[in-house]
């Protein structure tokens, strides 16, 4: 029977030979994630199932990235009571600061997230390895731990909605506008329970940074996963860091598809979701006159090297806007490293921005960079609901890392063309 | 499994953040985190919540972060039921998973008002409206779901059905 490269993924791990929309499997998992801010429920839980140890203590990842270096008492209790269990556990898999970076950058850069897996993490945003081809979804630390003590997880095969992007990219248009243009049109809600299939011309010429990006911000659309069928660019990245044996699947010919969206990507100007919501989008050219206060470039969305490459592109030789604080976090501790090498961050400090260790700093609200009473922010991060980065009456604008840079220097929201 | 309580009503899209701000997360303890639910809207949530009070949401109930943190303040905080016209599926499987019910009925969701009285019988999916003297049904519980309630929760589940067989 013809499946979706979802359906595929679904029905191997559950050792079946086909699936369809609405079924319940239990399938195995190849990688389970969670981070500080998961982990120590899952940890507790855990222990009160039982186990004696981790179904497989390579494909168990823990990575400190949300309130890390640790920003209070309790954040470092919680920290360590996670790095207790890795050690109790021997975990291969486990990242403190210094080696660790968000997780949904690291992992895939370290080769840990390969085409065909099926990866279950405790945050929404691990939707994002779906676009390597792989099925990844979030789940809360209860599932986590149920994952680490038997490598299994039920899940209800989705049905699969394709969303293909036609047209000729403008400059300045990525990945992250793409998936902002998608929710805008169908809403915090409009894929509920569904899979997301990205596909079309456009999304085959885009590098991996841009298609993560898009996979990443599925669930704001309240996808089950994101996905991207693997091409030569999925493998030219996987290539030499894969540390498990990639699968590359396709959806078949026949697949059924319980609907098709179509994105002529041609006129499509970048994005800006404002307040409060992820789906409440409009183009760059409709926000006038929003003064900011704060810019910030980075998180698992944006936080990419190429993210900071284009930031920097527009930064260089230039000054952020008087009383504007501009924040730049690199995802991982190579990004960092290389970001320097290439003169990046000389580029963001000479413009007046400050950078931080890797991490997700103030994407949720944890640190290094919360907001007042009364303020603005622009971020390249994924969500902007009510206090999501402080205040509850502050205001969260989403955007590429082009328009960031651009509207740090202007100070208000804007594009690279008014400068 | 028979509910009654006074309904804390919400609308649409009441996202995770919303009900647990992220500066309450450093924690793991319910009765910790259900001082903190619904902080910055409904302040008076924290200390008046009782047992067996239910929440009434819109759409896409629980949408967001994934944090577990949510239905756990819920749920230590006395609430025994959600009843909304739809959630979104981490909440889903959270709520279930700590042994939080949910049911979803657009019609209950609508009509149901702030400080109402419920009566709710959560297998049955029946919700009595004692202040309004109506009464709504909801769509039954998957029998999956159906089970990790019976059984108190998704790790109750794994004890029984999955390690006692190893």
């Amino acid at each position: 029977m013809p499946m979706t490269i979802t359906e595929k993924i679904l029905a191997r791990h559950a050792g079946l030979e086909s699936v369809a929309p609405g079924d319940l499997v239990e399938a195995k998992v190849d990688l389970a994630f969670a981070h500080d801010f998961t982990a120590p429920i899952a940890i507790q839980v855990f222990k009160q199932i039982g186990a004696p140890k981790v179904f497989d203590r390579k494909r168990v990842a823990l990575v400190a990235d949300h309130f890390v270096p640790n920003k209070d008492i309790a954040s470092a209790e919680q920290a360590k009571l996670m790095r207790e269990f890795a050690r109790e556990q021997d975990l291969e898999l486990y990242y403190e600061v210094g080696e660790a970076g968000i997780g949904h950058v690291l992992l895939p850069e370290q080769g840990l997230v390969v085409p065909g897996q099926l990866v279950i993490g405790a945050d929404s945003h691990t939707c994002a390895y779906g676009a390597l081809g792989a099925f990844s979804t979030g789940v809360g630390s209860t599932d986590f731990a149920a994952v680490m003590a038997t490598g299994e997880t039920w899940l209800r095969v989705p049905p699969t909605i394709r969303v293909e992007y036609t047209g000729t990219l403008r400059p300045l248009v990525g990945g992250k506008d793409l998936i902002l243009r998608l929710i805008g049109e169908i809403g915090v809600e409009g894929a509920l329970y569904a899979a997301l299939e990205f596909c079309g011309d456009v999304v085959a010429k885009l590098s991996m940074p841009h298609r993560f990006a898009m996979a990443n911000m599925a669930i704001e659309a309240g996808a089950k996963n994101g996905i991207i069928v693997p091409d030569e660019t999925t493998k030219a990245y996987v290539k030499d860091r894969a540390r498990w044996e990639p699968l590359y699947l396709a959806s078949d010919a026949g697949a059924r598809y319980d609907r098709t969206i179509t994105i002529d990507v041609s006129a499509l100007e970048p994005q800006i979701a404002f307040p409060p919501s992820p789906a409440n989008v409009r183009p760059v050219s409709e926000a006038k006159n929003i003064t900011l206060d704060q810019v910030f470039i980075g998180s698992c969305t944006n936080g990419w090297l190429e993210d900071l490459r284009d930031a920097a592109k527009i930064l260089k030789g230039r000054k952020k806007a008087k009383g504007l604080r501009l924040i730049v976090i690199p995802a991982s501790p190579t990004i960092l490293k290389e970001a320097t090498q290439e003169g990046l961050v000389e580029t963001f400090l000479d413009a007046g921005g400050v950078i931080g260790p890797p991490c997700c700093g103030p994407c949720l609200g944890g640190h290094m960079g919360i907001l007042a009473s009364g303020e603005r922010a622009l971020a390249t991060t994924n969500r902007n609901f009510v206090g999501r980065m402080g205040h509850p009456k502050s205001e969260v604008f989403l955007c590429n890392p082009s328009i960031a840079a651009a509207s740090a220097v202007l100070g208000r929201i804007g594009s690279p063309e008014e400068l | 499994m028979k509910y009654e309580g006074r309904v804390w009503k919400f609308g649409d899209d009441v996202d995770t953040d919303f009900i647990i701000a992220s500066r309450y997360c450093n924690v793991s303890d319910g009765a910790d985190l259900a001082k903190h639910a619904f902080a910055d809207a409904r302040p008076e949530f924290a200390s008046s919540a009782a047992e067996g009070d239910v929440i009434v949401g819109g759409r896409n109930f629980g949408c967001g972060s994934s944090r577990e943190h949510a239905p756990i303040a819920i749920k230590a905080a006395g609430v025994r039921a959600i009843i909304a016209k739809s959630f979104a599926r981490i909440f889903y499987r959270n709520a279930f998973n700590i042994g939080l019910p949910l049911l979803e009925s657009v019609e209950a969701a609508e009509d149901i008002q702030d400080g109402d009285r419920l009566s709710v019988d959560l297998i049955a999916g029946r919700i009595e409206n004692l202040t309004r003297g109506k009464s709504y049904s909801a769509r039954p519980i998957p029998p999956f779901m159906e089970q990790l309630i019976r059984e108190g929760g998704l790790v109750e589940y794994i004890r029984k059905e999955k390690l006692a067989s190893r």
